[in-house]
Protein backbone atom coordinates (compact mmCIF):
# COMPACT_ATOMS: atom_id res chain seq x y z
CA UNK A 1 0.00 0.00 0.00
CA UNK A 2 1.24 3.39 -1.17
CA UNK A 3 1.14 5.91 1.19
CA UNK A 4 2.87 9.89 1.55
CA UNK A 5 3.88 10.82 5.34
CA UNK A 6 5.53 13.72 5.72
CA UNK A 7 5.73 14.53 2.10
CA UNK A 8 7.57 11.47 1.40
CA UNK A 9 5.98 8.02 -0.15
CA UNK A 10 6.50 4.65 1.68
CA UNK A 11 5.42 1.49 0.71
CA UNK A 12 3.78 -0.36 4.06
CA UNK A 13 1.44 -2.88 5.15
CA UNK A 14 -0.29 -0.68 7.64
CA UNK A 15 -3.94 -1.38 8.11
CA UNK A 16 -4.74 1.38 10.95
CA UNK A 17 -2.99 5.04 11.46
CA UNK A 18 -1.96 3.61 14.70
CA UNK A 19 0.23 0.42 13.39
CA UNK A 20 1.74 3.30 10.36
CA UNK A 21 3.08 5.11 13.63
CA UNK A 22 4.29 2.06 15.20
CA UNK A 23 6.36 1.26 11.83
CA UNK A 24 7.61 4.20 11.41
CA UNK A 25 8.42 4.57 15.30
CA UNK A 26 6.85 7.16 16.48
CA UNK A 27 6.02 7.58 20.41
CA UNK A 28 5.27 10.26 22.49
CA UNK A 29 2.23 12.50 23.48
CA UNK A 30 3.58 15.26 21.77
CA UNK A 31 2.54 14.12 18.11
CA UNK A 32 -0.44 15.51 15.95
CA UNK A 33 -2.20 13.22 13.22
CA UNK A 34 -3.73 14.45 9.95
CA UNK A 35 -5.20 12.00 7.27
CA UNK A 36 -5.91 13.97 3.98
CA UNK A 37 -6.25 17.46 5.80
CA UNK A 38 -8.61 16.31 8.82
CA UNK A 39 -7.49 16.31 11.96
CA UNK A 40 -7.10 12.33 13.60
CA UNK A 41 -7.65 12.57 17.16
CA UNK A 42 -5.03 10.79 19.39
CA UNK A 43 -7.34 8.15 20.81
CA UNK A 44 -8.66 7.53 17.18
CA UNK A 45 -5.41 6.61 15.42
CA UNK A 46 -5.93 2.76 16.41
CA UNK A 47 -9.58 2.17 14.77
CA UNK A 48 -8.65 5.22 11.67
CA UNK A 49 -8.13 2.79 8.66
CA UNK A 50 -5.66 3.61 5.93
CA UNK A 51 -6.25 3.16 2.39
CA UNK A 52 -3.82 3.21 -0.64
CA UNK A 53 -2.51 6.70 -1.57
CA UNK A 54 -3.39 8.30 1.98
CA UNK A 55 -1.43 11.05 2.68
CA UNK A 56 -0.84 11.69 6.28
CA UNK A 57 0.91 14.47 8.39
CA UNK A 58 2.22 13.87 11.63
CA UNK A 59 3.55 16.90 13.61
CA UNK A 60 5.01 17.59 16.73
CA UNK A 61 6.33 20.97 18.49
CA UNK A 62 8.86 23.23 17.74
CA UNK A 63 10.38 26.90 18.44
CA UNK A 64 8.03 29.21 17.17
CA UNK A 65 7.78 33.22 16.74
CA UNK B 1 -3.14 43.58 34.57
CA UNK B 2 -5.20 42.94 30.80
CA UNK B 3 -7.39 39.82 30.26
CA UNK B 4 -7.08 37.75 27.52
CA UNK B 5 -9.99 35.16 27.20
CA UNK B 6 -10.36 35.56 30.51
CA UNK B 7 -6.95 34.91 31.67
CA UNK B 8 -5.57 37.36 33.66
CA UNK B 9 -1.40 37.61 32.87
CA UNK B 10 1.22 38.50 35.09
CA UNK B 11 3.50 40.16 31.75
CA UNK B 12 2.96 42.32 29.07
CA UNK B 13 5.80 40.79 27.11
CA UNK B 14 4.78 37.83 25.12
CA UNK B 15 8.44 35.89 23.75
CA UNK B 16 8.99 33.87 20.85
CA UNK B 17 11.26 30.65 21.51
CA UNK B 18 12.56 30.54 17.86
CA UNK B 19 15.58 31.50 16.66
CA UNK B 20 17.70 31.13 20.08
CA UNK B 21 21.51 29.85 19.52
CA UNK B 22 20.47 26.84 22.08
CA UNK B 23 17.67 25.80 24.09
CA UNK B 24 19.43 26.56 27.08
CA UNK B 25 19.74 30.56 25.85
CA UNK B 26 16.46 30.27 25.60
CA UNK B 27 15.40 29.40 28.89
CA UNK B 28 17.47 31.90 30.41
CA UNK B 29 15.62 34.42 28.15
CA UNK B 30 12.27 32.83 29.28
CA UNK B 31 13.23 33.38 32.63
CA UNK B 32 14.45 36.91 32.53
CA UNK B 33 11.93 38.12 30.74
CA UNK B 34 9.47 37.39 33.34
CA UNK B 35 6.73 36.56 30.43
CA UNK B 36 4.45 34.16 31.41
CA UNK B 37 3.11 33.44 27.42
CA UNK B 38 5.39 32.09 25.11
CA UNK B 39 4.46 31.20 21.25
CA UNK B 40 5.60 27.93 20.35
CA UNK B 41 4.82 25.97 16.86
CA UNK B 42 4.18 22.49 15.06
CA UNK B 43 6.12 21.00 12.37
CA UNK B 44 6.72 17.72 10.49
CA UNK B 45 8.27 15.08 12.67
CA UNK B 46 10.88 12.98 11.51
CA UNK B 47 10.14 9.04 11.65
CA UNK B 48 11.71 7.89 15.12
CA UNK B 49 12.47 11.29 15.93
CA UNK B 50 12.74 13.14 19.63
CA UNK B 51 13.36 16.39 18.67
CA UNK B 52 9.91 17.60 19.32
CA UNK B 53 9.39 15.85 22.53
CA UNK B 54 12.89 17.72 23.76
CA UNK B 55 11.77 20.44 22.97
CA UNK B 56 8.45 20.16 24.42
CA UNK B 57 9.39 18.86 27.44
CA UNK B 58 11.71 22.06 27.96
CA UNK B 59 8.44 24.30 27.64
CA UNK B 60 6.74 22.32 30.08
CA UNK B 61 9.73 22.71 32.51
CA UNK B 62 9.74 27.02 31.74
CA UNK B 63 6.04 26.63 33.20
CA UNK B 64 4.89 29.26 31.32
CA UNK B 65 1.56 29.20 29.30
CA UNK B 66 1.95 28.31 25.51
CA UNK B 67 0.48 30.17 22.38
CA UNK B 68 0.59 27.85 19.44
CA UNK B 69 1.14 29.76 16.13
CA UNK B 70 0.13 28.93 12.65
CA UNK B 71 3.03 30.20 10.67
CA UNK B 72 3.74 29.60 7.63
CA UNK B 73 0.29 28.96 6.44
CA UNK B 74 -0.86 30.51 3.47
CA UNK B 75 -4.42 29.05 3.18
CA UNK B 76 -7.23 28.98 5.28
CA UNK B 77 -7.56 25.03 5.52
CA UNK B 78 -4.03 25.02 6.18
CA UNK B 79 -4.32 27.70 9.06
CA UNK B 80 -7.57 25.49 9.97
CA UNK B 81 -5.94 22.16 10.47
CA UNK B 82 -2.59 23.73 11.92
CA UNK B 83 -4.55 25.21 14.50
CA UNK B 84 -6.77 21.83 15.54
CA UNK B 85 -3.24 19.91 15.16
CA UNK B 86 -2.12 22.44 18.01
CA UNK B 87 -4.75 22.15 20.15
CA UNK B 88 -4.76 18.69 19.98
CA UNK B 89 -0.75 18.68 20.90
CA UNK B 90 -0.96 21.24 23.41
CA UNK B 91 -4.03 21.18 24.98
CA UNK B 92 -4.84 24.82 24.57
CA UNK B 93 -7.85 26.59 22.98
CA UNK B 94 -5.46 29.38 22.27
CA UNK B 95 -3.85 30.11 18.79
CA UNK B 96 -1.88 32.88 17.10
CA UNK B 97 -3.78 32.97 13.75
CA UNK B 98 -1.47 33.55 10.92
CA UNK B 99 -2.75 33.56 7.15
CA UNK B 100 0.30 34.93 5.18
CA UNK B 101 -0.29 36.83 2.35
CA UNK B 102 2.73 37.57 0.99
CA UNK B 103 6.06 36.02 0.73
CA UNK B 104 8.77 39.25 0.96
CA UNK B 105 6.60 40.84 3.67
CA UNK B 106 5.02 38.20 5.23
CA UNK B 107 2.04 40.38 5.36
CA UNK B 108 -1.41 38.59 6.94
CA UNK B 109 -3.92 38.14 3.93
CA UNK B 110 -6.91 39.69 6.04
CA UNK B 111 -9.41 38.06 3.94
CA UNK B 112 -8.45 34.60 4.60
CA UNK B 113 -7.73 35.81 8.41
CA UNK B 114 -10.75 36.72 8.91
CA UNK B 115 -12.35 33.35 7.09
CA UNK B 116 -9.84 31.32 9.40
CA UNK B 117 -10.99 33.11 12.61
CA UNK B 118 -14.61 33.09 12.02
CA UNK B 119 -14.09 29.13 11.59
CA UNK B 120 -11.80 29.02 14.61
CA UNK B 121 -13.70 30.46 16.98
CA UNK B 122 -16.76 28.75 15.91
CA UNK B 123 -15.12 25.50 16.94
CA UNK B 124 -14.50 27.14 20.36
CA UNK B 125 -10.76 27.89 19.74
CA UNK B 126 -9.42 31.75 21.42
CA UNK B 127 -7.89 33.78 18.48
CA UNK B 128 -5.41 35.80 18.17
CA UNK B 129 -5.54 36.90 15.10
CA UNK B 130 -1.77 38.39 13.39
CA UNK B 131 -3.12 41.35 11.88
CA UNK B 132 -2.18 44.66 9.83
CA UNK B 133 -3.49 47.89 11.72
CA UNK B 134 -6.37 48.45 9.44
CA UNK B 135 -9.56 49.18 11.23
CA UNK B 136 -12.36 47.67 8.73
CA UNK B 137 -9.98 44.22 9.13
CA UNK B 138 -10.51 44.86 13.20
CA UNK B 139 -13.59 45.23 13.37
CA UNK B 140 -14.51 41.71 10.90
CA UNK B 141 -11.98 40.48 13.29
CA UNK B 142 -14.25 41.13 16.34
CA UNK B 143 -17.55 40.14 14.68
CA UNK B 144 -15.47 37.11 13.54
CA UNK B 145 -15.38 36.03 17.42
CA UNK B 146 -11.81 37.18 18.55
CA UNK B 147 -11.73 39.25 22.01
CA UNK B 148 -7.98 40.09 21.01
CA UNK B 149 -6.54 41.70 18.42
CA UNK B 150 -2.51 41.35 17.32
CA UNK B 151 -1.71 44.10 14.78
CA UNK B 152 1.89 44.11 13.30
CA UNK B 153 3.61 47.51 13.86
CA UNK B 154 6.40 46.45 10.91
CA UNK B 155 6.88 43.71 8.85
CA UNK B 156 8.01 40.21 10.64
CA UNK B 157 11.53 40.12 11.83
CA UNK B 158 12.51 43.61 10.08
CA UNK B 159 13.54 45.27 13.18
CA UNK B 160 12.23 48.46 12.16
CA UNK B 161 9.87 49.57 14.76
CA UNK B 162 6.49 50.96 14.65
CA UNK B 163 6.30 52.57 10.71
CA UNK B 164 2.79 54.19 11.11
CA UNK B 165 1.81 55.39 15.05
CA UNK B 166 -0.88 57.46 14.17
CA UNK B 167 -2.77 53.81 12.80
CA UNK B 168 -1.78 52.58 15.94
CA UNK B 169 -2.99 54.99 17.95
CA UNK B 170 -6.22 55.37 15.26
CA UNK B 171 -6.62 51.61 16.82
CA UNK B 172 -6.13 51.91 20.38
CA UNK B 173 -9.10 54.97 20.35
CA UNK B 174 -11.18 52.72 18.47
CA UNK B 175 -11.13 49.62 20.25
CA UNK B 176 -10.40 50.92 24.60
CA UNK B 177 -11.96 47.99 25.24
CA UNK B 178 -10.01 45.16 23.70
CA UNK B 179 -6.69 43.59 24.67
CA UNK B 180 -4.12 44.95 21.58
CA UNK B 181 -0.79 43.13 21.38
CA UNK B 182 1.40 45.21 19.29
CA UNK B 183 3.07 41.41 17.35
CA UNK B 184 5.93 41.77 14.61
CA UNK B 185 8.62 44.25 13.82
CA UNK B 186 9.88 45.47 17.46
CA UNK B 187 13.58 45.71 16.77
CA UNK B 188 14.67 47.77 20.28
CA UNK B 189 13.58 47.99 23.64
CA UNK B 190 12.45 51.70 22.71
CA UNK B 191 10.32 50.31 19.68
CA UNK B 192 8.66 48.28 22.52
CA UNK B 193 8.29 51.31 24.99
CA UNK B 194 6.47 53.62 21.75
CA UNK B 195 3.89 51.12 21.66
CA UNK B 196 3.39 50.97 25.44
CA UNK B 197 3.01 54.54 25.69
CA UNK B 198 0.07 54.53 22.60
CA UNK B 199 -1.59 52.60 25.35
CA UNK B 200 -1.14 48.91 24.16
CA UNK B 201 -1.57 45.97 26.33
CA UNK B 202 1.17 43.71 25.54
CA UNK B 203 3.77 43.06 23.25
CA UNK B 204 4.67 39.74 21.17
CA UNK B 205 8.08 39.69 20.11
CA UNK B 206 10.89 37.20 19.59
CA UNK B 207 13.67 37.86 17.16
CA UNK B 208 14.61 40.89 18.90
CA UNK B 209 15.71 39.24 21.90
CA UNK B 210 16.75 35.92 20.40
CA UNK B 211 19.19 37.59 17.44
CA UNK B 212 20.66 40.03 20.29
CA UNK B 213 24.18 39.43 21.65
CA UNK B 214 23.30 38.42 25.26
CA UNK B 215 19.49 37.15 24.56
CA UNK B 216 18.99 37.05 28.43
CA UNK B 217 20.05 40.86 28.81
CA UNK B 218 18.02 41.64 25.86
CA UNK B 219 15.24 40.37 27.41
CA UNK B 220 15.25 41.87 30.72
CA UNK B 221 15.66 45.04 29.04
CA UNK B 222 12.07 44.56 26.84
CA UNK B 223 10.20 43.96 30.42
CA UNK B 224 12.15 46.67 31.74
CA UNK B 225 11.15 48.85 28.44
CA UNK B 226 7.41 47.65 28.25
CA UNK B 227 6.32 48.34 32.02
CA UNK B 228 7.93 52.18 31.65
CA UNK B 229 5.98 52.62 28.69
CA UNK B 230 2.71 50.97 30.26
CA UNK B 231 2.91 53.20 33.26
CA UNK B 232 3.42 56.33 31.16
CA UNK B 233 0.64 55.58 29.11
CA UNK B 234 -1.17 56.07 32.37
CA UNK B 235 0.52 59.10 33.87
CA UNK B 236 -0.50 61.48 31.34
CA UNK B 237 2.77 62.43 29.47
CA UNK B 238 3.60 66.22 28.30
CA UNK B 239 2.74 66.86 24.81
CA UNK B 240 5.87 68.77 22.90
CA UNK B 241 6.27 72.33 22.09
CA UNK B 242 8.27 74.45 19.78
CA UNK B 243 9.98 77.07 22.39
CA UNK B 244 11.86 76.40 25.77
CA UNK B 245 10.33 76.52 28.59
CA UNK B 246 12.64 77.22 31.82
CA UNK B 247 12.20 74.07 34.10
CA UNK B 248 14.11 75.98 36.88
CA UNK B 249 11.06 78.56 38.42
CA UNK B 250 12.29 82.01 37.95
CA UNK B 251 10.18 84.19 40.97
CA UNK B 252 12.53 85.18 43.20
CA UNK B 253 15.84 84.58 40.98
CA UNK B 254 18.10 87.42 42.57
CA UNK B 255 19.11 90.13 40.21
CA UNK B 256 23.34 90.70 40.49
CA UNK B 257 23.63 93.46 37.84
Amino acid sequence: MKLTVNGEEHELPAATLADLLALLEYEGDWIATAVNGELVHGADRASHPLKDRDRIEVLSPMQGG
Amino acid sequence: MPQFYGTEIRSRLLLGTARYPSPAVLAEAVRRSGTDIVTVSLRRETAGGRQGGAFFELIRELGVRVLPNTAGCHSVSEAVLTAKMAREVFATDWIKLEVIGHHDTLQPDVFGLVEAARILTGEGFEVFPYTTDDLVVAERLLEAGCKVLMPWCAPIGSAMGPQNPVALRAMRAAFPDVPLIVDAGIGRPSHAATVMELGYDAVLLNTAVAGAADPAAMAEAFANAIEAGHLASGAGMLEPRDMAVPSTPVIGKAVFS
